[in-house]
Order: structure tokens, then sequence, then C-alpha cells
């Protein structure tokens, strides 16, 4: 081969395989869009009076209703019970299902796969729909928003647990297990010391998390300030809806800082 | 021999009690008992809903598919609002997190545009899907909206944080060869970030498919109407039918977006 051979050939980044993969990605891509827009069902009517509506919208927002204020902050304050309630029974169930899923702690095929299996299920089932159904159970109130809160958190959690577990160095776990320590040894002064920033920084993170979901449960009576934004909502009292969602953005905004604050010194 | 022991004292203990853990840990016992008490949580009632648990259950079984093409135009409206609020969501998030990254943009740019951002992740999707129902009326529209607003939320702060971890190497090297802004953008910029940020968009399609299964609840649009329909109904074993076709769906879609970010790994 000389050296012009060398010079003429096309040089590429990718392999065709990639190339091939690629295209497919961007042709399904572009498919999916088009035939959701040509057939999604859209009323246009409806836009023609959009801006005003918006218009109207915060117009009767303004002024918020002084006397909304207490019963907001009371619900809110159930708001925040329920998030970190749900939140810590979330990880004591969590870090069961958590150990069953990391391999190098459960060497067991069946025992991770059903860990995972609990984990997907957990996530895919949305805070709402999880309320819904605890409602059924147990009526309306916290109790199903708190155990919703949980239910949804568990594959969260108990995800980034288990791949925690998995990062973990193996030095000091054969260690303990040369020095004849038991399982449970094993796991409080082997694996905990290593996973506990990773455990901390999880927690805060599905708080923070359940903080926002847990304002929407009361739509569907699951308790919680969202309770006070549906009774508002169904009354059309829009200075009364602006309280609340004034309520909850502040809240978040408080919980991000405080989480990004106690991340920063914890890890 | 003294010497060893007293060196031995004077060491650290390994496996130290930690007081101020075993207080921290007493602190979250006490504060949730007073959570419990303030919520009004009692075994009584606790034992009282398994019983309903177990008779909600037994309703729920056999899940109920005879009005399967009601669930079936309900899915396809969950999946184009969840597809059109994606690729709506990123095209605005583009520029809103490129406006947003503290190293490429100054700071009279970029403090607003983190703004914003917080501004839309501060609701949930459902509350925002309230406020749009009321502004373009009922349907799927309103549900795409609010939709593409949580995907600014999420995508754009993802992106400004991936185009902030860049190499500068690279866009130094594209700019000393004279190339304007967009040329530095599309040839410094944009190779470094490409596989991280399709990353964030199949996440960000997971999670709309998830939440275009609920903004029906408040009319939104999608299967979540069905969904609560039939809840308030008491057809619980056509809820169970719903939501497994729910969750099989998003099943699906989370391996389709795991071979996307292999594909462009």
């Amino acid at each position: 081969m000389t050296v012009t051979e060398h010079l003429d050939r096309e040089w590429q980044r990718f392999t065709p395989l990639k190339r091939l993969s690629r295209f497919a990605f961007y042709l399904f891509a572009v498919a999916a869009l088009v035939i959701s827009v040509r057939t999604i069902d859209v009323i246009p009517e409806f836009l023609y009076d959009a801006p005003e509506q918006m218009a109207d919208l915060f117009r009767r927002m303004w002024p918020l209703d002084p006397n909304y204020i207490k019963p907001t902050i009371t619900s809110l304050i159930e708001t925040l019970h329920i998030a970190t309630v749900g939140t810590v029974i979330a990880i004591v169930l969590a870090v069961p299902v958590g150990l069953l899923a990391a391999r190098n702690v459960t060497p067991s095929l069946p025992l991770n796969l059903f860990a995972k299996f609990v984990f997907v299920t957990s996530r895919s089932i949305n805070s709402l729909v999880w309320a819904l159904l605890f409602v059924a159970v147990f009526g309306p109130g916290p109790l199903a928003g708190t155990i919703a809160i949980a239910f949804r958190s568990i594959g969260f959690t108990g995800k980034l647990f288990a791949e925690a577990l998995e990062e973990a160095n193996q030095g000091s776990i054969e260690a303990l297990t040369a020095a004849g320590a038991s399982k449970f040894s094993i796991l409080l002064l082997g694996y905990w010391p290593q996973v506990r920033p990773a455990f901390w920084s999880i927690a805060l993170f599905r708080w923070d998390i359940n903080i926002r979901e847990s304002a929407v449960l009361g739509l569907v009576g699951a308790g919680g300030i969202g309770v006070a934004l549906e009774t508002a909502l169904n009354l059309l009292y829009w200075d009364q809806v602006a309280v609340v969602l004034l309520a909850i953005f502040v809240v978040v905004i408080l919980a991000e800082i405080i989480v990004t604050q106690v991340r920063a010194k914890v890890l | 021999m003294s010497d060893v022991a007293n060196q031995n004292a004077d060491r650290p203990k390994p496996f130290a009690v930690n007081w101020g853990a075993r207080l921290g840990w007493c602190l979250l016992a006490l504060y949730l008992v007073y959570a419990c008490a303030q919520l009004g949580f009692s075994p009584a009632r606790f034992s009282a809903g398994l019983e309903h648990g177990q008779r909600f259950l037994e309703r729920m079984f056999p899940p109920n598919f005879t009005r399967w093409q009601l669930i079936a135009s309900g899915i396809a409206e969950s999946l184009q609002i969840a597809v059109i609020a994606t690729f709506a969501g990123i095209l605005v998030s583009l520029p809103i997190g490129l406006m947003a990254s503290r190293n490429l943009m100054p700071g009279w740019i970029s403090w607003p545009a983190r703004g914003f951002i917080a501004l839309c992740r501060s609701f949930h999707p459902i509350i925002v899907a309230i406020l749009f129902v009321k502004a373009i009326g009922f349907g799927a529209l309103a549900g795409v909206m609010a939709l593409i607003v949580a995907s600014i939320g999420f995508i754009s702060k993802l992106f400004a944080e991936a185009i902030e971890e860049i190499s500068a190497k690279q866009v130094e090297a594209v700019r000393a060869t004279g190339a304007g802004f967009l040329s530095v953008l599309i040839m410094g910029v944009q190779p470094q970030v490409l596989p991280r940020f399709i990353g964030f968009a199949t996440y960000q399609l997971d999670s709309n498919l998830r939440n275009s299964t609920m903004v029906g609840i408040v009319g939104g649009g999608g299967i979540g109407a069905s969904l609560f329909t039939a809840y308030q109904r008491f057809d619980f074993d056509v809820v169970l039918a719903i939501l497994i076709v729910i969750v099989s769906l998003i099943m699906l879609a989370e391996i389709l977006s795991g071979w996307a970010r292999k594909v462009f790994q």
C-alpha cells in the first residue's frame, strides 16, 4: 500500500453497525414525533382565548387571600410530616431489599432479580396512583399519603443503595471475613462505613423529591397541602390557590437549599 | 511490656461509639413518634386498613380487559403527549441550558436562566397541568404544555451542568482557528456533551411517560382520565388492567431508552 492510497482511504469515527443503529434511533425518534403530532387530538377552538384565560387567571389570583394563609400553613406542616415519615418508612423497607439486590452481598440470582422487580414496580407506578390505591385501603387522610410516598420511594432509594453497595471496596470486607466476623458485623462494620455518605445523600435527595410529590397527593384525598389546593380549586377561589402555590414554592426552594447545604457538609 | 499497653491505650478505639450519631438516631425516633401522632396514625386504623386492603385486592382480581379499546386509545394519547412534550421540551431546553451554563455565558444571562429553571422545577407537573387546563381547556394539549414545563426544569439543569463540565481545551482550540460562536458550539461543545445529552433526553422520555399517564386525573388527557373514572366507579378490576398496561409500557420504554443510551456512548 502506497502513501497516497493511505490518504485516499476514508476514515470514519464509528463502525458501520454503530452508524446504522444511530440512524435507526434518529429515524425512530422522528417517526414517533411525526405520528404523534399528526394524530394527537387538540381542540383548536380552546386555543383562541388562551391568552385571555391566562390573563383572567392571574387577575383572579391577585391579591392573595390573607385568610387562607393559616389553613395553608397547617396543611403545609402535614405535608412535611408526610414527606419525612414517608421517606423514613421507604428507607426502612428499601435497605433489606437493597441488600437482596446487591450482587456482592447476596450472591443469588433469583433473589437479585426479585429485588429488581420490586424496584421497577415501585418506580413505574406514579405516586398519585399509589395514593389512589392506599386511599381505597386506608380511607382518605395522611396515612394513605404517607404509605403511598413510602411505596413510591422504595424503588429509587433501594436501587441507588444497591448500586452503592456493589461499588464498595472488597478489601475491608475480606479482612473482616478473615477475622471471622459474622454476617451482621460485616454489614455493619465493613459495608456501612463505606456506603454511609451515599446513603445520606440518597435519603436527602429523595426527601427533597418527596416534598414536591406529597404536595399533590391531596388532590386524590391523601392529605397534606394538596387538600387545601383541591378545596380552593373546586370553589374557584383562585386567590386562595395562589396562596397555596406560593407556599409550595417557598417550601420547595427552602428544601432544595437545605439539601444542597447538608450534602456539601456530609459528602 | 507496659509500654505496649500504654501505646494501646493512646490509640483511638477502632470501633468507637459515636455518641453524636446515637443522639441523632434518638431524635429521629422521637420525631417519628411525634409526627405519627400528629398525622393521626394508630394501630387500629392500620389493621382496619389491612382488612379493607384484602377486600380491595379481591375486587381487583382478575384484571378486566374487556374495555381494551378504551385503554388502547388512552395509552396512545399518553404516548403522544409524552413524545411531543419530550421533543418540544428538548428544543426549548437547548438554548436555556446553554444560557444557564456559567462557563460560556456571562452572569447577567446565566442567573436569570437559572432562576427560570428553578421556577419550572419547583412545581409538580400535576399542578402545572391544573393551571394549563384552566388556561387552554381540557384535553391533551394541557398535558403536553405541563410536561414541557417539567422537561425544561429537568433537562436544562442537567444540560447546563454537562456544559459546565466540558474540557475547555477543545473549545479554545476551535476558537483559536478563528471560529465564530456558533462554530465553537457545534465543533467544540456539541461532540463533548452529545452522549450525556441523549442520556438525559431518554430519561426525560421515561419520566414524561410516567407523568403523561397521570395528567389525565386533572383533565390533561391520556390514560389517567380513564384510570380515574374507573377508580371513581369502583371498577377496581379495570384499574388493575390499566395499571398492568402502564407498568409494562414503562418497562418497555426503559429497555428502549437503555438501548439508545448504549448506542450513543
